[in-house]
């Protein structure tokens, strides 16, 4: 098994990560906009979406079967599958991976959850260390009302209601969040990711995001490479 | 009562505490008999007023299902297999292993972390990565290891049972040998050695399973009747004193029944 740190492909793999109502999904989408205008080979990588594994995690939060060692066993099982069929193979082509979510979602989140550091580091030790890692902060009530405005109900889950730290959903968001945010501060460091400040209009942070990215492409990144499907 | 010991970190928001069941895993390569004699056995312990708990690989109620329908469909790749049995197994754990721990019961289960460990080993797996996440596994009471002598000896009992050679226990996923057989043999193979290098490590007590089914049922009782009266506070009944095993006709209770000859049902 190659470890993180280890992998040497051609391709390129950049990952957004932050709170819910960062604003990450929408930066990642213009990114994608851009370098397939610029002629580049792009493949997306959701978080949550391996077609083996996404069922039993669906089953399972509606049934609410998850333990905090579970929940991270069954997302680990998820990117595993993602990373063997979608990620290291457009690499290995030369193309351009973006990722939605990445290993650091779990470490902030398994930790929030109770999980060790230690523990969850390992388990994600087959991951591609991404080429870029982008860390869109927002200060937690910024990201709150967003989430809020954005949708009405707040899932089971989602506001860490299995912790049984508030009874009200709202509460319990607002102190999973914030333990997220702790984590998210505390790997800026750790894994050097790149700080954008989610609080800035929309294209200032997509300028930012595009001149970093672009210090890693290259005129062969843009010949064609076979899709692997 | 025992300490609760685990290989690695324990489980996080699990409380640790002394239980006073006892947990003995009956391990062995696909095709030896394992859940014909967990079946057996806790048949016997409930005629001695044991209440035991069955369990084992690929049965949790979170990932089961999953699991089978990902293997059916033969695209499982190496890591995504490893990482689902390591859900399914912390599920079992959690959900059904330590609350009948708790609540005194003695727990069969058919398979522990050790094939999950030896399936990974066998495919190249990173072995401190593997023992890591199994780190969460709760040391047993004693591991039950039925070995074969020969990955020949085994084919020929799959065989006897009438089930033919399954696609991922033939390990064919791994590109050996070009049909069924010798891809079984030549798995089997590395798998039993992956086990007898196990078997110190984990301190297995290795019982031979080559033999008649009769025999090697007697000396898993023997064994199982020395851990289980090694505390006397637990044993309602001197398992001595208990008549001898039912035959091996008598399927066990939660089981359709099964023909006499069948030695090995096929777990999933």
């Amino acid at each position: 098994m190659i470890s993180y740190g280890h992998h040497r492909y051609p391709g390129r793999l950049f990952v957004v990560e932050g709170t819910d109502g960062s604003g990450k999904s929408t930066q990642l989408t213009l990114l994608y906009q851009w370098l397939k205008s610029e002629g580049y080979s792009v493949f997306f990588s959701e978080w949550n979406s391996s077609s083996l594994v996404k069922d039993t995690t669906k089953r399972a939060k509606k049934r609410r079967l998850f333990t905090p060692t579970t929940f991270s066993l069954l997302h680990a099982t998820d990117f595993a599958d993602r990373t063997e069929r979608d990620i290291i193979p457009p690499l290995k082509a030369g193309a351009i991976v973006l990722a939605d979510r990445y290993i650091y979602t779990a470490f902030a989140r398994d930790v929030a959850r109770g999980c060790e550091r230690t523990w969850v580091r390992d388990l994600y030790r087959f991951a591609v260390r991404p080429t870029a890692a982008f860390f869109f902060r927002a200060p937690l009530e910024v990201a709150i009302d967003r989430i809020a405005s954005a949708r009405p109900q707040l899932k089971y889950y989602e506001a860490g209601m299995d912790m049984g730290w508030a009874d009200d959903d709202e509460e319990s968001f607002r102190i999973f969040q914030g333990k997220i945010l702790d984590e998210y501060d505390r790997m800026t460091i750790e894994f050097g990711l790149t700080l954008i400040d989610a609080t800035q209009p929309i294209h200032t942070q997509q300028r930012q995001m595009r001149e970093i990215v672009s210090r890693y492409l290259r005129e062969q990144l843009k010949e064609k490479v076979v899709a692997p499907k | 009562m025992k300490e609760m010991k685990f290989y690695g970190t324990a489980l996080p928001g699990i409380e640790i505490e002394p239980y006073s069941g006892k947990l003995i895993v009956i391990e062995g390569t696909d095709g030896v008999g394992r859940s014909t004699h967990v079946g057996l056995l806790r048949t016997w312990l409930e005629a001695a007023g044991y209440a035991a708990l069955d369990t084992g690989m690929t049965r949790s109620v979170l990932a089961a299902r999953g699991i089978k329908n990902a293997r059916a469909g033969h695209t499982l790749g190496r890591l995504t297999m490893q990482l689902y049995y390591a859900t399914d197994f912390a599920d079992r754990l959690e959900n059904q292993i330590l609350p009948a721990l708790r609540a005194g019961f003695v727990v069969l289960t058919d398979r522990y972390i050790y094939s999950a460990i030896a399936r990974a080993m066998v495919r190249g797996a990173d072995p401190d990565w593997v023992r890591h996440i199994y780190g969460i596994a709760l040391v047993p009471d004693a591991v039950l290891y039925l070995r074969m002598p020969s990955a020949e000896a085994l084919a020929r009992r799959v065989l006897a049972s009438g089930s033919g050679f399954d696609f991922w226990e033939s390990g064919m996923d791994m590109g050996l040998a070009n049909d069924y057989y010798d891809s079984f043999i030549a798995y089997q193979k590395l798998m039993l050695k992956e086990f007898d290098r196990m078997s110190g490590e984990y301190g297995f007590h290795v019982l031979d399973a080559s033999r008649p089914i009769r025999r090697t049922s007697a000396a898993l009782r023997r064994s199982i009747a020395r851990i289980i009266e090694e505390t006397p506070t637990v044993a309602p009944q001197s398992l001595k004193a208990v008549p001898p095993a039912p035959p091996a006709h008598v399927p066990p209770i939660d089981r359709p029944a099964t023909p006499p000859d069948i030695l090995e049902k096929k777990s999933a």
